[in-house]
């Protein structure tokens, strides 16, 4: 069963110990470990009355064969029938403790790790990727109780428990019995983990290798055929494919005698223990209890081997989970700082660099920008050109490497993470629409919002409309990120939410992203005439249309102020701005100007 | 939704799994032989030892039985995991294959995503179901009929009495639905992973904390995971209720045979040989059937893939011009007669006729979603006319050798995909043997020295994914590069300085002047810079293709 799973990507593990992750899940499991145990005891109750059963039936057979009278069988048949009803009835209530153990915990620990990711500060965006493998992640420490720690707890209990009432019977066959349980729940798992590790790491890099072949030959189709080069990228992933195939072979040949080994030890116990159990002269009846009992002992242990090679896929994750929780404490004491963020505001931005990485062309080259309360500019530039690191430094994602930004004269980095929203902010870049009710969506901008209020600033963003034509109105659940929206509906809904917001410096990141050029212009004029008089706006965007009242325009490129005055004059003057300025006219008007 | 367990499409489309598949049908067979051999070995060894005697043949043929099985699950294994590595690898291949062989006017939006996932990492969710599920599968069909077979000699009463009981697993099974429970193991699998809005929360992070919420939201987290919870647990109990239903028909049904089978005994009408043998068999024949059921949904997820492979490789592909066909020489007039281009719900080109004469530069603009880029496609034969044709030096273009053709032409799109390969083979694409000085020619016409300077191994320096690594006016240079090492009469660029810095439009726009000096050269463009050295400007708008005569100054009219 080799490689049944895909290898989770391979970090090297940064928590030190070999079990470090594992006593980490247990760290949190702790306050539902009296339902674990529960939940695991109940486990083993099934797997012990399923061998039970046998055993007892087969007494009570070989005891039949000897005629006896009716009554001295009434217990053994009593027995047969409870412990056959029980036996499912216990199966369905460990499941169910388990599963809602696990599920309380898995509660507990979303929120931990949702904590832990929220108190990161300047956390840079995610792919979906990333995403995905952290919820995946999650749901490992899920999987390690589940199928991990509750069977092989059950299957050892069981091993422990068999062993006692051989020696009962007999000593020298209860010693074959724990050799036979030995190999079946200490051997043979411990070899499929080092198998499964081993196959696992011969695997992924061929996995990986193959699935950026696929990649290149679908993304990069056109690529390929327009240079002819189809044909030889898809032998070489051929090529590949096929010695994926070959290892996977050889891997599952080696996999899979961890399972035969596993039939071999079952069936070799229970002969053993037959020899032994004659030779110690045992009564014939209790030979046949222990032949049959020994097989389905062993057969519970053999859980183990399952159960190792899903922990052994589970460790990734694992140990990605564990490393986040212990990386930032949650417990991080709530960021402090400046609140005082009543009243006009003035925003400066005071010869801003901004380096990503160091020796790298900075993103922001000595940038200065002046808004006072009440005053409204937008930047523009190429994309490239430092626009969103911009928003990005406004809103204390980022932080400058030499200059200053300040709000009222103080540092941005000494207010308050939480606090300053509530002054400096609005729509930025990947606003996020949220799997929830419209309402909801748009609370998150201002909770104690009344209904006037949403209406106003849904009318603004231009989808009061919309809302009001929804059957469910302001409760219409929009689907996940927001997929039962047009993307011009959600920027919209991005839009109305940071209207709503209306912090005293509302930062507009590309607000008409999506719309047709009609509606962007018409929604660009309704959204500044809604920003109240004393609140100062900074509008990032691409199109330069609707910005001839705004204060003042800043004209980035390459991280550095190339233009700045007001769009009239910037039309009048050669550059950039008036460059673009026709071009986009011209595009959007379906007019060419070739030159000025 | 249903699925059937085996999709017989499997057999025609891989034939190289015919074989295994045949073995292990068979094995399932020996296995059931087996099975039955083990049993009445014990019972025969129990029934010596009643008396304190060890039947040592009986011993030993357990031992031999035993060890065969182990064998067997060895064998079982190994093959159906070879059945599952033969159909991954077939099924990569082909579905990579169709990609080759339909083009990528067919592969393009989203079906690349689909196709990549799908032939990458999506497969190998079959493995689950051809180590898992099949051999289950096959053993739910044989061992129950070996067990029958056995007890028919044995003891024809309990025969009866299995042959009666059994079906009641399937049907217990159809009415309370292995798909119902199916369904709702996958529901919980849903609900786990979106764990109360956890993903969706996760994701919006940014949007939270751009408003100050983000800890706020914590609490709301918890509480949406905890309702989820109590929602899963009232499903799963359901789910959980159908097994221990099937789990209590089955054990019922062993009681029906063993009461009245113990009753005999007792009264002596039955050999505790043959007691012993119904008992440890009886179960047996139950035991499959529960189990391919309960594995059926974990296997689902492979049976999707398959379908899914199994289908998009066997579309029909686009009829192609036939070997020998014509080459003309691309120094030679292109002709447009007509030409509309329609897609599904659009309209890219209505009825284009013009003229490109061999050496011209023709610029073409409009607004996004014009049909600037199908244009381009045609002349690439990555699109088809839908009415109207295309010729080039007279000969039809539906009857040209499309490889031959494409030899002649070079192309710079909007957004060139970079290959996890090295430079030097991204750039010569197509050309794996070019000579070292012809490469480093193209890497210096098109302004990629620098580029190659920074980086770690030079041209050998290998990128990642998609060409990871570069930004996107190096990754435009990359392709000029590709372009000028083609050396081909004709040049195609797609707005090749879209999406780039000043800086770096500048470096692109020198490199593209000399790349379509001397050729005939299609340039779709914004910047005027590009618009001053055509020949011609075309305008493409909603479809149609109107010609602009460039003035030296002032605005171009219709």
């Amino acid at each position: 069963m080799s490689g049944q799973r895909e290898p989770a990507a391979t970090t090297g593990p940064a928590s030190t110990g070999r079990v470090a992750a594992e006593r980490a899940v247990l760290r949190l499991a702790r306050p539902y470990l009296g339902r674990l145990v529960g939940a695991g005891l109940l486990a083993a109750a099934t797997e012990f009355v399923g061998l039970a059963l046998m055993a007892t039936a087969t007494w009570l057979l070989m005891s039949a064969a000897g005629q006896p009278p009716l009554d001295r069988l009434t217990v053994a048949i009593v027995a047969v029938r409870a412990l056959a009803i029980s036996r499912g009835v216990f199966r369905y209530t460990e499941r169910l403790a388990g599963h809602d153990a696990v599920l309380r915990m898995i509660t507990d620990v979303r929120a931990r790790v949702f904590a832990t990711l929220a108190a990161r500060r300047g956390a840079t965006h995610r792919s979906g990727d990333v995403l995905s493998r952290l919820v995946s992640d999650v749901e490992a420490v899920q999987d390690l109780l589940l199928r991990v720690l509750v069977p092989a707890s059950a299957a050892a209990v069981v091993g422990v428990l068999a062993v006692a009432v051989a020696a009962l019977i007999s000593v020298p066959a209860a010693g074959a019995l724990t050799v036979g349980l030995l190999v079946a729940g200490v051997a043979l798992p411990a070899l499929a983990t080092a198998v499964t590790r081993r196959s696992a790491a011969e695997v992924a890099p061929l996995r990986g290798a193959l699935a950026t072949d696929a990649i290149d030959l679908t993304h990069g189709a056109a690529d390929l055929a327009a240079f002819g080069a189809t044909e030889g990228a898809l032998r070489a992933a051929e090529q590949r494919a096929h010695r994926l195939a070959r290892l996977e072979r050889r891997l599952a040949a080696t996999g899979f005698a961890v399972d035969a080994a596993g039939v071999l030890t079952a069936g070799a116990t229970a002969a053993a223990v037959v020899l032994a159990a004659l030779a110690a002269d045992v009564s014939g009846v209790l030979v046949g209890v222990l032949a049959v009992g020994a097989l389905a002992a062993v057969e519970v242990t053999l859980a183990l081997v399952t159960a190792a090679r899903q922990w052994t896929q589970l460790r990734p994750g694992l140990t990605r989970v564990a490393d986040l929780l212990d990386a930032e404490p949650p417990t991080a004491p709530p960021a402090t700082g400046r609140t005082d963020l009543a009243g006009p505001h003035e925003l400066r931005f005071v010869d801003v660099t901004v380096r990503y990485r160091a020796g790298a062309a900075p993103a922001l080259d000595g940038v200065s920008l002046d808004l006072p309360a009440g005053r409204r500019i937008a930047v523009v530039g190429p994309s490239g050109a430092g626009k969103s690191t911009l928003a990005a430094v406004l809103t204390g994602t980022v932080r400058p490497a030499s200059g200053r930004v300040t709000l009222d004269g103080h540092d941005l980095s000494a207010y308050a993470e939480e606090a300053l929203p509530r002054a400096v902010g609005g729509l930025l870049a990947e606003a996020y629409v949220f799997h929830a009710t419209v309402r909801e969506n748009l609370l998150l901008g201002r909770p104690a919002a009344g209904e006037e209020e949403l209406i106003a600033a849904t009318a603004a963003a231009g989808l009061l409309d919309w809302v009001q034509a929804q059957p469910a109105g302001w409760d219409t659940v929009v689907g996940e990120e927001g997929g039962q929206l047009s993307g011009g509906q959600r920027q919209r809904l991005a839009l109305a939410r940071a209207l709503l917001a209306a912090p005293a410096v509302l930062v507009l990141d590309e607000p008409t992203e999506g719309l047709d050029p009609t509606a962007a212009d018409a929604v660009l004029a309704s959204a500044l005439a809604f920003t109240p008089a004393g609140h100062s706006v900074l509008l990032i965007t691409h199109r330069l249309s609707g910005l001839a009242e705004l204060d003042e325009i800043v004209v980035l490129d390459g991280g550095r102020v190339i233009q700045r005055g007001r769009h009239a004059e910037l039309v009048a003057a050669p550059g950039w701005y008036r460059d673009q300025w026709l071009l986009q006219t011209a595009a959007e008007r379906g007019y060419l100007a070739l030159a000025p | 939704m249903s699925r059937r367990p085996f999709d017989p499409r499997l057999l025609r489309r891989v034939p190289a799994a015919r074989g295994d598949l045949a073995v292990l049908a068979l094995l399932g067979v020996l296995a059931a032989g087996l099975i039955v051999a083990q049993a009445t070995a014990l019972a025969s060894v129990l029934a010596t030892a009643i008396d304190g005697r060890l039947d040592r043949p009986a011993l030993a043929g357990f031992v031999v039985t035993v060890a065969a099985r182990s064998a067997l699950v060895w064998a079982q294994g190994t093959i159906s995991a070879r059945v599952a590595a033969t159909v991954k690898a077939t099924l990569r291949a082909d579905l990579l294959g169709a990609v080759g062989r339909h083009g990528p006017g067919w592969v393009a939006g989203q079906r690349a995503g689909e196709i990549a996932t799908l032939a990458g990492r999506g497969l190998d969710a079959l493995d689950a179901y051809f180590t898992g599920y099949l051999p289950q599968l096959v053993l739910s069909v044989t061992v129950p009929l070996a067990v029958l077979a056995r007890v028919v000699f044995a003891d024809w009463s309990s025969a009866v009495i299995i042959a009666l009981t059994l079906p009641l697993i399937p049907v217990f099974g159809a009415l309370l639905g292995w798909q119902a429970q199916a369904a709702t193991e996958r529901q919980w699998r849903r609900l786990a992973l979106l764990g109360g809005h956890f993903l969706d929360m996760v994701a919006g992070l940014p949007t939270l904390r751009a408003f100050g919420r983000a800890r706020a939201q914590t609490d709301v987290v918890r509480r949406m995971a905890d309702g989820h919870r109590v929602a899963t647990m009232k499903t799963l109990r359901i789910a959980f209720l159908s097994a221990l239903v099937l789990e209590l028909v089955a054990t019922l049904s062993v009681a029906l045979v063993a009461v009245p089978v113990g009753i005999r005994l007792l009264g002596g009408g039955l050999a505790l040989q043959t007691a012993l043998l119904v008992l440890l068999l009886t179960p047996e024949a139950y035991l499959p059937l529960r189990a391919a059921g309960s594995r059926f949904h974990a296997s689902m997820e492979g049976l999707t893939a398959l379908d899914e492979a199994l289908t998009l490789s066997a579309a029909p592909a686009t009829p192609r011009a036939a070997e020998g066909a014509a080459t003309p020489d691309a120094r030679a007039e292109i002709r447009f007669e007509a030409v509309t281009v329609a897609y599904e719900r659009t309209t890219a080109l209505r009825d284009v006729t013009l003229t490109i004469r061999p050496g011209e530069r023709i610029a073409i603009i409009g607004p996004s979603g014009a049909g600037k880029s199908t244009l381009l496609g045609l002349l690439l034969g990555f699109v088809a006319p839908t009415s109207g044709r295309i010729t080039v030096d007279g000969v039809d273009f539906a009857t040209v050798d499309t490889d031959a053709w494409r030899r002649q032409l070079a192309w710079v799109p909007q957004r060139a995909h970079l290959f996890a390969a090295s430079l030097a083979d991204n750039i010569r694409l197509g050309a794996a043997d070019t000579p070292a000085d012809v490469l480093a020619a193209a890497v210096h016409d098109a302004a990629l020295d620098d580029v190659v300077a920074g980086l770690p191994d030079g041209l050998d320096t290998v990128l990642g994914e998609r060409g990871h690594g570069l930004s996107s006016g190096q990754r435009q240079r990359v392709a000029l590069a590709r372009a000028f090492l083609r050396a081909a009469p004709v040049v195609l660029l797609d707005e090749p300085t879209a999406r780039l810095d000043t800086a770096a439009e500048a470096v692109v726009l020198d490199a593209t002047r000399r790349l379509v000096a001397g050729r005939t050269a299609v340039l779709v463009a914004h910047r005027p810079a590009l618009l001053a050295d055509a020949d011609r400007i075309l305008r493409v708008e909603d479809g149609r293709v109107t010609e602009l005569t460039p003035e030296p100054t002032g605005k171009v009219t219709r």
